[in-house]
């Protein structure tokens, strides 16, 4: 079996797994292009993620790194939630094979993402100012990695050596995406030239 | 639990026969083919046995039949070789898309020695119209390759039709008939090709001996040089017992072949009707008569390939996919991609390959596993709630 006994039970057993119809706040990574998907659910209470639940589109490493993620991350305060790594996951899990560990990067940004959102509504509640500080910091988070592992993309090679993919950018939304796809993975562009 | 292996196209179970036959060339007869003294001669002797009896199986001569370690290797022997004995006049190739991998690399790797590609498109059944190959034809044209059957899909191509339109033109004509060769009958010098590959793990031999047929007087250069085995195309001490064990199970697949089809494809055609039916959202995949006896071939929306084929494998059936996660490039099927599915929908690519002993029962039990796995991806994906509610995903 590729995969460590932990990821399968997980995969068979996966916590947590649903929607919640008022949930404070939504996490959607992902699409099909790269293979998997995940929409992470969350509740908060007092600052507190009293609920998370979630739905996961991909392979058994996804489902595992969903159901762990999710069981990582309830109880947990919202600061103590973003300190959640894909590292810790992984390592939690028992280990992923080379070529999964970016399903680890993307359970964990798929929580943070919930996490973002309900800043940001929190925040927009608030003041429309502080709306745009949190979609700042957001924006920052996103920079500058390949959307497949998370991992550092070399200079002007454009290549991931984690995901050992060569990588273009997108003209429209400056994103990356694998050489030879069609359609950039975030905006949907046009990659064709 | 009993298990139940649907992944021929990963590689069939040897023949005890096929064991039987190899064994003494991994014991007592171990000598190199190419020496003078009598074990030498013993397993050279075999050899050409082995060869009579693979050149037997697609109508070819003994002497046109060279020996290779696989299927990749004869693709890529097929591809590089024919080209490059070609390029002082001829720098132009046509493949179709969905070749294997070791066709298309190939072709990707003479794109760096100044060669030009055309690839050829398939409809939605997987299907190359030989028109469209034709067309493709130029002048300069050093090579075209064109699968007989696909292993992803089943598809089986006209390559009769093409292989008359290349022969018009004078250009050679080479097909990868890996899937194929040992399961369908297959005539070179009926189709009219001047190249085809096969290997043994197909039809019931074992792992690591293939072959190239190559037409008596077709150009090529070797892969491999070094010594004189295979005539001086393919250079290195030959695997006497894997080329033995290719022998028998072509000898053997020449006899049977006919029943194992009989027998499979009753089977084939109720995976094909029943699965779609009592599934809602499957389709199958390539076309529904020009196809492998023993090949069944789905996509099954909003779920994904890896987390089918693990969820089977627990119930005791192997099979496999051409989802992106269950490639290690992470990259969906180029060939589903080529008949036009979307990425999403070939994500959820599981393909059922049969092989001989198959029973009813297993089939039964396998219809019977499968929805409720479906039913238990499809609660946690959100691509179905998407369409539950009505949203496009």
């Amino acid at each position: 079996m590729i995969y460590s006994e932990k990821v399968m039970e997980h995969f068979q057993n996966p916590r947590n797994v649903g929607t919640i119809k008022d949930a404070d706040g939504i996490g959607e990574v992902g699409n099909p292009v790269c293979g998997d998907m995940m929409t992470f659910y969350i509740k908060v209470k007092d600052n507190r993620l009293i609920d998370v639940k979630f739905q996961t589109f991909g392979c058994g490493a996804a489902i595992a790194v969903s159901s762990m993620v999710s069981e990582l991350a309830i109880g947990k305060t919202l600061e103590e939630a973003l300190q959640i790594t894909n590292d810790m996951i992984a390592e939690e899990l028992g280990g992923l094979p080379k070529n999964k560990l970016h399903c680890s990067n993307l359970g964990a940004d798929a929580l943070h993402a919930a996490i973002m959102d309900y800043k940001k509504k929190q925040a927009a509640a608030a003041k429309p100012k502080e709306a745009e500080k949190v979609e700042a910091e957001e924006k920052k988070e996103e920079a500058c990695c390949c959307p497949y592992c998370d991992g550092p993309i070399e200079g002007l090679e454009n290549y991931c050596t984690q995901c050992e993919v060569e990588l273009v950018e997108c003209p429209h939304c400056g994103h990356y995406t694998k050489k030879g796809e069609a359609a950039c993975v975030n905006c949907g562009a046009s990659l064709e030239s | 639990m009993k298990r139940v292996y649907l992944d021929h196209i990963a590689g069939t179970p040897v023949r005890p026969e096929v064991v039987e036959a190899m064994l003494p060339f991994l014991r007592e007869k171990f000598g190199n083919a190419q020496s003078l003294h009598s074990e030498g001669q013993e397993a050279a002797a075999a050899l050409e046995e082995a060869r009579e009896k693979v050149a037997a199986l697609i109508g070819a001569k003994a002497s046109e039949i060279y020996f290779t370690s696989s299927g990749s290797e004869a693709n890529n022997f097929a591809l590089k070789g024919m080209a490059l004995a070609r390029k002082d006049k001829a720098r132009h190739l046509v493949i179709s898309a969905i070749e294997h991998q070791s066709v298309l690399h190939s072709a990707k790797s003479l794109e760096k020695l100044g060669f030009e590609t055309t690839l050829v498109p398939v409809d939605r059944f997987g299907l190359v119209d030989p028109q469209e190959v034709k067309k493709a034809l130029r002048p300069d044209t050093a090579l075209v390759s064109i699968m007989l059957a696909n292993s992803e899909v089943g598809t089986i191509q006209p390559i009769k039709e093409m292989a008359a339109f290349c022969r018009e033109k004078g250009v050679p004509m080479h097909t990868d008939a890996v899937a194929a060769a040992g399961n369908i009958p297959i005539d070179v010098n009926d189709l009219g090709v001047d190249a085809l590959s096969l290997v043994g793990h197909q039809f019931y031999g074992p792992k690591g001996a293939g072959a190239l047929y190559l037409r008596k007087g077709t150009r090529i250069l070797p892969l491999i040089d070094g010594g004189i085995q295979e005539g001086g195309r393919r250079a290195g001490t030959e695997d006497v017992a894997a080329i033995v064990g290719l022998g028998k199970a072509a000898e053997i697949a020449q006899k049977e072949m006919a029943s194992w089809a009989q027998a499979l494809k009753p089977l084939r055609d109720r995976l094909l009707q029943e699965l779609p039916k009592i599934i809602p959202q499957v389709i199958a995949t390539g076309h529904p008569e020009r196809r492998l006896p023993y090949h069944a071939s789905f996509c099954v929306e909003f779920i994904e390939g890896e987390s089918m084929l693990l969820h089977l494998d627990m119930q005791g059936f192997a099979t496999s996919s051409g989802s992106a996660c269950t490639s290690r490039a992470l990259k969906a099927s180029h060939v589903l991609l080529a008949m036009g599915l979307d990425h999403a929908l070939a994500q959820g690519s599981i393909v059922l390959s049969l092989i001989d002993g198959i029973k009813s029962e297993d089939i039964d039990r396998l219809l019977e596993v499968f929805p409720p796995i479906v039913e238990r991806l499809r609660k946690m994906s959100p691509l179905y709630t998407q369409f539950l509610e009505g949203r496009k995903p």
